[in-house]
C-alpha cells in the first residue's frame, strides 16, 4: 500500500470527492490562491498547507472559490450554500479564526435543523489547521476541539493519521450533520500507508491503536504518536497499555473507553486542548460516572497548562504534552494512590 | 422581468392580499401578546408590509430569503402557511418548525425561506451561499438578505456585501431602514447615515426607495433581479420605512416621540397609500380590496383559534432533530 503523508491523504478526499459528486465545492482563503495577482499564475497556493493543491485546475473557479478574508461569510456561505443544496467543504485557515465566525458556526450551521423543526439539512464539512509545536504563537496554534465539542447539533472530527484523515474527511463530506474537521499541522507531513481508493472511517467509532492489559490511554491527534511513542518505550519494560484514539470528539465512543477501564483500571488521557473543560475532563466525568467501580486509582489528566501558548520554542516545548509526560503519566497511573 | 405598470388586477389583488394579511396577523398578535398566553418575545413587522411584498413578488419558491428577528412578513409573502406560523408562535407541536424554533426562527425549505434568525446580521452571509448555489445553477434563480439599519452596522454583512460582489453572485440586499436599531435611533447608530452609499462602496449599485410604496418597492426589485439573472451580480436596495411597534411587543417605546407613530399610520401607511395608487388609476375596485380585509380578518381569527386549540409538543421532540444521525 502507497505510503503518503496526511496533508496528500486530504487532499486525495477532496479529489476523489469532487469528482464523484458536483454539489461538493471547496471555499476559503487562498484555497487556490493567486486571483487578482500579477503573476497571473491562477493557483499560487493550493492552501497554504497544500490541501486543496490541485483542486482549481481540474475542477474550476465556480467550485474551488477563492474567498476574501472573510471568515463570517466563508462558514455563513457555506451554511447557505448547503441548504441551498450544495455540499460545501470551507476552510478556516488556522482553527483559532474561528473567533471571528463563531456565530455562523454555533448560532447558525449548529442549530438550524433543530429550529427548523428537522425540516432542514446543512451538509457543510468546515476545515480548519490547528495545534501547537511550530511556534506560530497564541493565536494560530491553539487545539480548540473541545470548545465546539460542546456545542449541540456538530459533529467534531480529530484525525491522527494519514489513513484516518482520508476516510474520515470523505465521511464528513458524505455526511449530512454539520461537520467540524480540525487537522493538526504538525501532522500533515506525517506519512502513513493509504489506499487510492476512497473509503469512508465512520465517526463515532475509536481506533484501538494498541492494545495491553495494565493501563487505559486515551489521546487526540497529535497526542496519539507522541502516546505510542511512550507506550513502546515501556513495552520494553513489559508494561502493556490500551492505546485509544477516539478519532472524534462528537459523538464520542463512550463505550470503547470504558470497556478498556474495566479491563486495566487505570486512566491516563492525553489531550492537547487546556485543562480547564476540555476533552480531558470531559473524558474523565464520563468514566467517573459509568465505570467508577473499575477504577483502581484516579484518573491522571496530561493536558497543557492552562496558559496561552507562548511563542517562544523554549516555553512550548513546555506547553505541548511530550512523550516523556505521558510515560511518566502511565508510570504513575500505576502506582496505588496515598490514601492518607 | 415584470414591473408594477404591467402588473394585471389579479397581481395587484394578490399583494394587497399579502400585505393584508401580513398586517392583520401582527395587529392580532400585538393583541393576543398581551394576554400572556404567547411565550417568549415578538418582533412585530406591522407597517413595513410593502418592502416584505414588494420583493417576495418578484421571487418564485425556487428563489432563496433569508430573514431576520423581525420576519412574520418575510415569512408571509414568501409564502408560508399563516396557520403553521401562528401555531409556531405559540409553540405548538405541528407549527411550522415543531414548536422548536419560535418567532425568530420561522423556516420553510419548500418555499425557499431559509430561515428568520435572531442574530442581527446573522442572515446576509447565508443568503451569499444561497446565492453561490444559485450561480452555479446559472443565474435562473436569486437569492435575497432581508435587514434593517442595525444589522447594516454588523460586519458580517459587510463581509457578506464585498464577497457577493468578489463572486458576482445572485445575491439582492435589502435593507430596512425603519429608523431604529432597537431602541436606539439610526440617525445616531448609522454614522454615515447613508445605507445605499455603503452598499455602494463595496461596488454594486443601490437605490433608497419609499418602503411604502408597494410599486416602488416592486419595480426596484425588479430591477435588481433582472440585473442578478443576467450574471451582472448583487444589489442592494435601501427600505426607508418604519415600523408600528417597538423593539419587541412590550416595548414602552420610550425613545420616540409621543405622537410619531399615530402620524405615520396616517402619512406613511403602505396599504392606504395602496388604495390610493390603486383608486386613481382605477387599477383594481376598492370594494375587492374591502372584501380582502374581511377575508384576511377572518383567515386571521381562524389561526389563532387552532393555534390556541393545538398541543404542545411533547418530550421526545426535546431530543429530535439534533442530528440526522448520532
Amino acid at each position: 500500500m502507497p505510503q503518503i503523508t496526511m496533508r496528500d491523504a486530504l487532499n486525495q478526499a477532496l479529489h476523489q470527492e469532487m469528482a464523484r459528486d458536483e454539489r461538493v465545492i471547496v471555499l476559503g482563503e487562498d484555497v487556490s490562491g493567486g486571483a487578482g495577482g500579477t503573476s497571473g499564475e491562477r493557483e499560487a497556493s493550493g492552501g497554504i498547507f497544500g490541501v486543496t493543491k490541485g483542486l482549481l485546475p481540474k475542477f474550476g473557479e465556480d467550485r474551488v472559490i477563492d474567498t476574501p478574508i472573510s471568515e463570517s461569510a466563508i462558514v455563513g456561505a457555506a451554511a447557505g450554500a448547503a441548504l441551498a443544496g450544495l455540499r460545501p467543504v470551507a476552510e478556516i485557515m488556522f482553527a483559532d479564526f474561528v473567533g471571528v465566525c463563531m456565530d455562523q458556526i454555533y448560532n447558525q450551521i449548529a442549530k438550524f435543523r433543530y429550529m427548523f423543526g428537522g425540516k432542514s439539512t446543512c451538509p457543510v464539512v468546515i476545515r480548519m489547521a490547528m495545534g501547537a509545536g511550530m511556534n506560530m504563537g497564541p493565536q494560530h496554534s491553539q487545539a480548540i476541539y473541545s470548545l465546539l465539542t460542546a456545542v449541540p447539533g456538530l459533529k467534531v472530527v480529530v484525525p491522527s493519521n494519514a489513513y484516518d484523515a482520508k476516510g474520515l474527511l470523505i465521511q464528513a463530506i458524505r455526511d449530512d450533520d454539520p461537520v467540524i474537521f480540525f487537522e493538526h499541522k504538525a501532522l500533515y507531513p506525517r506519512k502513513g500507508e493509504v489506499p487510492e481508493a476512497a473509503y469512508t472511517v465512520p465517526f463515532g467509532e475509536a481506533a484501538l491503536v494498541r492494545e495491553g492489559e495494565h493501563v487505559t490511554v486515551v489521546a487526540i491527534a497529535r497526542m496519539v504518536p507522541f502516546a505510542e511513542r511512550a507506550i513502546d518505550a515501556l513495552a520494553k519494560e513489559g508494561i502493556t497499555c490500551d492505546l485509544i484514539d477516539p478519532r472524534t470528539t462528537s459523538p464520542l465512543d463512550e463505550d470503547t473507553i470504558i470497556e478498556s477501564v474495566q479491563g486495566t483500571g487505570r486512566l491516563v488521557i492525553v489531550d492537547e486542548s487546556p485543562p480547564r473543560c476540555g476533552m480531558a475532563s470531559d473524558i474523565a466525568a464520563i468514566v467517573g460516572q459509568k465505570a467508577f467501580r473499575s477504577l483502581k486509582r484516579s484518573i491522571i489528566q496530561v493536558t497543557p497548562p492552562h496558559t496561552p501558548i507562548p511563542f517562544a520554542p523554549a516555553l512550548e516545548r513546555l506547553y505541548v504534552p511530550g512523550p516523556p509526560r505521558i510515560e511518566a503519566a502511565i508510570r504513575q497511573a500505576l502506582k496505588d494512590e496515598d490514601r492518607a | 422581468m415584470t414591473f408594477s405598470v404591467n402588473l394585471s388586477k389579479e397581481r395587484l389583488l394578490r399583494a394587497y392580499r399579502q400585505m393584508k394579511l401580513i398586517r392583520e396577523f401582527e395587529e392580532r398578535l400585538h393583541v393576543e401578546i398581551a394576554t400572556g398566553e404567547i411565550p417568549g418575545f415578538t418582533h412585530l413587522y406591522a407597517g413595513q408590509e410593502a418592502v416584505a411584498v414588494g420583493v417576495c413578488e418578484q421571487l418564485s419558491d425556487s428563489d432563496y430569503i433569508v430573514s431576520t428577528h423581525r420576519g412574520h412578513g418575510h415569512c408571509i409573502a414568501k409564502g408560508c402557511d399563516v396557520g403553521g406560523m401562528m401555531k409556531e408562535i405559540y409553540g405548538r407541536k405541528d407549527g411550522l418548525c415543531h414548536g422548536k424554533g419560535g418567532s425568530m426562527h420561522i423556516a420553510d425549505m419548500t418555499k425557499g425561506m431559509l430561515g428568520a434568525n435572531a442574530i442581527v446580521g446573522g442572515g446576509p452571509p447565508i443568503a451569499v451561499g444561497a446565492a453561490i448555489a444559485c450561480k452555479l445553477r446559472g443565474n435562473r434563480f436569486v437569492s435575497v438578505a432581508f435587514g434593517g439599519d442595525g444589522s447594516a452596522n454588523q460586519g458580517t454583512v459587510f463581509e457578506a456585501m464585498n464577497m457577493a460582489v468578489v463572486l458576482r453572485v445572485p445575491a439582492i440586499f435589502i435593507l430596512e431602514n425603519n429608523g431604529y436599531s432597537e431602541h436606539t435611533g439610526a440617525a445616531y447608530a448609522v454614522g454615515s447615515r447613508d445605507l445605499a452609499g455603503r452598499s455602494r462602496a463595496f461596488g454594486m449599485p443601490a437605490e433608497c426607495v419609499d418602503g411604502a410604496d408597494f410599486h416602488a418597492m416592486y419595480d426596484a426589485m425588479g430591477r435588481a433581479v433582472a440585473r442578478a439573472k443576467n450574471g451582472e451580480g448583487p444589489s442592494t436596495i435601501e427600505a426607508k420605512i418604519t415600523r408600528y411597534y417597538g423593539h419587541f411587543e412590550g416595548d414602552p417605546q420610550n425613545y420616540r416621540a409621543k405622537d410619531e407613530v399615530a402620524k405615520l399610520r396616517v402619512t406613511m401607511d403602505c396599504l392606504k397609500r395602496f388604495r390610493a395608487r390603486t383608486e386613481a388609476d382605477r387599477s383594481v375596485p376598492q370594494a375587492e380590496l374591502d372584501a380582502i380585509d374581511q377575508e384576511a380578518v377572518a383567515q386571521i381569527d381562524a389561526a389563532v383559534r387552532e393555534a390556541k386549540a393545538a398541543l404542545p409538543p411533547v418530550e421526545a421532540d426535546l431530543y429530535s432533530d439534533v442530528y440526522i444521525q448520532y
